[in-house]
């Protein structure tokens, strides 16, 4: 599709100070778009696929900014504002120290031009990057009836292995996998009040509703995710795998949190993402690495698991193999994480930021 | 359905929706006078309710007023406003880096920045890197002397990211400096004498503030 260099079509840009404002302003205003960062918004607007008559902006509202410790202690509890920039919690000490996985993922995202204008809220309610979808063509997704990726010509290589129905888009999100993994909630502001979601329950499939990826109705705004102290400090694990090291969404992403008794696996956590419409949390492979030692004989076991019923589109067939690496190493790894060049150089810079 | 008039309209239940509409529009205006009013008792941010159309943006350490669209893009108002060229326009979609300049001192791509939302906050561009009597600043000095680029379409873009990342980092490996500066791209594949350049830019800086103390005392 031609790129279009030029002012967007107009609109009306509404800035609120306060989340009460902001949330006001949804509800009174019909064909309203809500902006985080802008980045995912932006190439909605200026493609000209979506064309909103009111923009309301939150870059102005302080109280959706930051990170709090919600609880005392030495491993506090965390609540973090949705309008908190990706760089700001790469960087923050206390995610480091105690919720690394979080810090490590966030800092895998895009560039980093992008983590610094990037939110966490908005990285986790961002649309999917069907290019079909994104291209305007009238999808089952965009409200029509049919789906151009999952044909025998479609382009699906990034699409979905599971999970799909009519829609094969995956989701593109890198922090949510390591959200799924500490266990975190999202507060989100309704019109009958506030509700505190798990990060599962925040996702909506296309088999429940196909023009929505998240819970959110107009009027809805999410404020915050708070991170319990249970799996602060515990054995993380992220990886990410895709086409090029910087700007690029996953082909696939997996992320794990251990608790280990002696060697053997006494509590775990394990997601993925990029590989199905919504987020997917690994619950059986969980509860079949419980209780077993953290060896490779576990983890190949866990591999087979994870990718039991996957069911591959004319080009993603390779994504079968890749999910079962992911969750090999996400189980195992975690005593001995596997090293590739972007991850060690990762490392090093991170090491660099923790040192400054 | 007809208007009805006669009183036994009222038992009419489209007349009822009607005046509920005529309430709710009631409502409705009030809000808008109470947003308008909003908008005049504002608290002292400098941010009003909504996007403005006349705006002071400061850029470079001047103030600076411009007309703007409600839609429209940073590096727009930038290049075809205030006649900064400086900053380039290359995919204007968050991909190239060419348009990166600093908001209070952080990196960012001004093709992807609404220009309502930089109100009151710190705008620097490539043309504000150099002292007022023309002397480079140290990274723009050692693109010269290294002869960092090829075309140097993407060059502003690349000194802004350098400069935003060694004000957090300012000695770093070439590593980390790649990656601090790995949301730009160069057609050019100039990659290895850019990251020379910015090596040596990194140094130049460092040497630079002791020389500023020196001429101070």
């Amino acid at each position: 599709m031609a790129v279009i260099r030029d002012v967007m079509p107009a609109f009306d840009l509404l800035q609120p100070n306060s989340a009460a404002e902001a949330q006001k302003l949804l509800q009174q205003n019909d064909d309203v778009w809500v902006m985080a960062g802008g980045l995912d918004s932006f190439d909605w607007l200026k493609d000209r696929i979506k064309k909103p008559k009111v923009l309301v902006d939150l870059s102005g509202v302080e109280e959706l900014k930051g990170i709090r410790a919600t609880s005392d202690g030495p491993r506090p509890s965390l609540e973090i504002g949705a309008m908190t920039t990706l760089t700001e919690i790469a960087n923050h000490p206390a995610i480091q120290k105690d919720y690394g996985v979080l810090a490590q993922a966030v800092s895998l995202v895009a560039s980093p031009q992008i983590r610094n204008q990037g939110t966490l809220g908005g990285n986790v309610s961002q649309d999917v990057r069907c290019w079909y979808y994104r291209g305007g063509w009238p999808c089952y997704r965009a409200g029509g009836n049919i789906c151009y990726a999952d044909t025998p010509v479609g382009r699906n290589r990034e699409h979905a292995i599971f999970g799909a129905n009519r829609c094969v888009a995956v989701h593109p999100s890198d922090s949510v996998p390591a959200l799924i993994v500490l266990d975190a909630k999202f507060v989100v502001q309704t019109a009958k009040g506030e509700q505190v979601v798990d990060v599962e329950d925040y996702f909506v499939g296309p088999e429940a509703d196909i023009t929505r990826i998240n819970m959110l109705r107009p009027g809805d705004l999410l404020t915050a995710i708070r991170i319990p102290a249970t799996w602060g400090g515990a054995k993380f694990y992220f990886e990410k795998v895709r086409d090029r090291n910087v700007w690029d969404f996953p082909l696939m992403n997996v992320a794990s949190a251990i608790k280990l008794n002696g060697n053997t696996v006494d509590q775990i956590r394990i997601a993925v993402n990029a590989a199905s419409p919504r987020p997917m949390r690994l619950k059986a492979v969980e509860d079949a690495v419980r209780g077993k030692p953290a060896n490779t004989e576990t983890s190949e076991m866990a591999g087979k698991l994870a990718v039991e019923g996957a069911v591959p589109l004319q080009f993603n067939g390779y994504k079968i193999p890749l999910m079962r690496n992911l969750v090999k190493r996400a189980v195992v790894g975690v005593t001995q994480p596997p090293m590739n060049g972007a991850m060690a150089a990762n490392a090093a810079a991170e090491e660099a930021t923790c040192r400054s | 359905m007809p208007e009805a008039d006669g009183p036994k309209a009222n038992q009419n239940p489209s007349k009822s929706i009607t005046r509920r509409r005529f309430i709710l529009g009631v409502i409705a205006g009030g809000a808008v006078v109470g947003a308008a009013s909003y908008r005049i008792l504002a608290p002292g941010r400098g941010r009003s309710f909504g996007g403005e159309r006349l705006i002071t943006l400061n850029v470079n350490g001047q103030p600076r007023r411009v007309e703007v669209m409600k839609q429209e893009m940073l590096a727009w108002t930038l290049r075809y406003k205030l006649g900064l060229t400086g900053t380039k326009l290359g995919c204007d979609r968050a991909e190239c880096g060419a348009c990166t300049v600093l908001i209070d001192d952080v990196p960012r791509y001004s093709c992807s920045v609404l220009t309502n939302t930089v109100r009151g906050r710190k705008v620097t561009t490539i043309e504000g890197l150099a002292a007022d009597d023309g002397t480079l600043h140290p990274v723009q000095q050692a693109v010269v002397d290294a002869q960092g680029f090829q075309c140097a379409f993407c060059m502003s873009g690349f000194i802004m990211a350098t400069v935003g990342f060694l004000k957090t980092h300012p000695v770093p490996t070439r590593t980390e400096l790649a990656h601090g500066i790995s949301g730009n791209l160069c057609r050019c594949q100039d990659y290895n004498k850019i990251l020379d350049a910015m090596m040596l830019g990194a140094e130049n800086m460092r040497n630079a503030v002791p020389a500023a103390e020196k001429a101070r005392s």
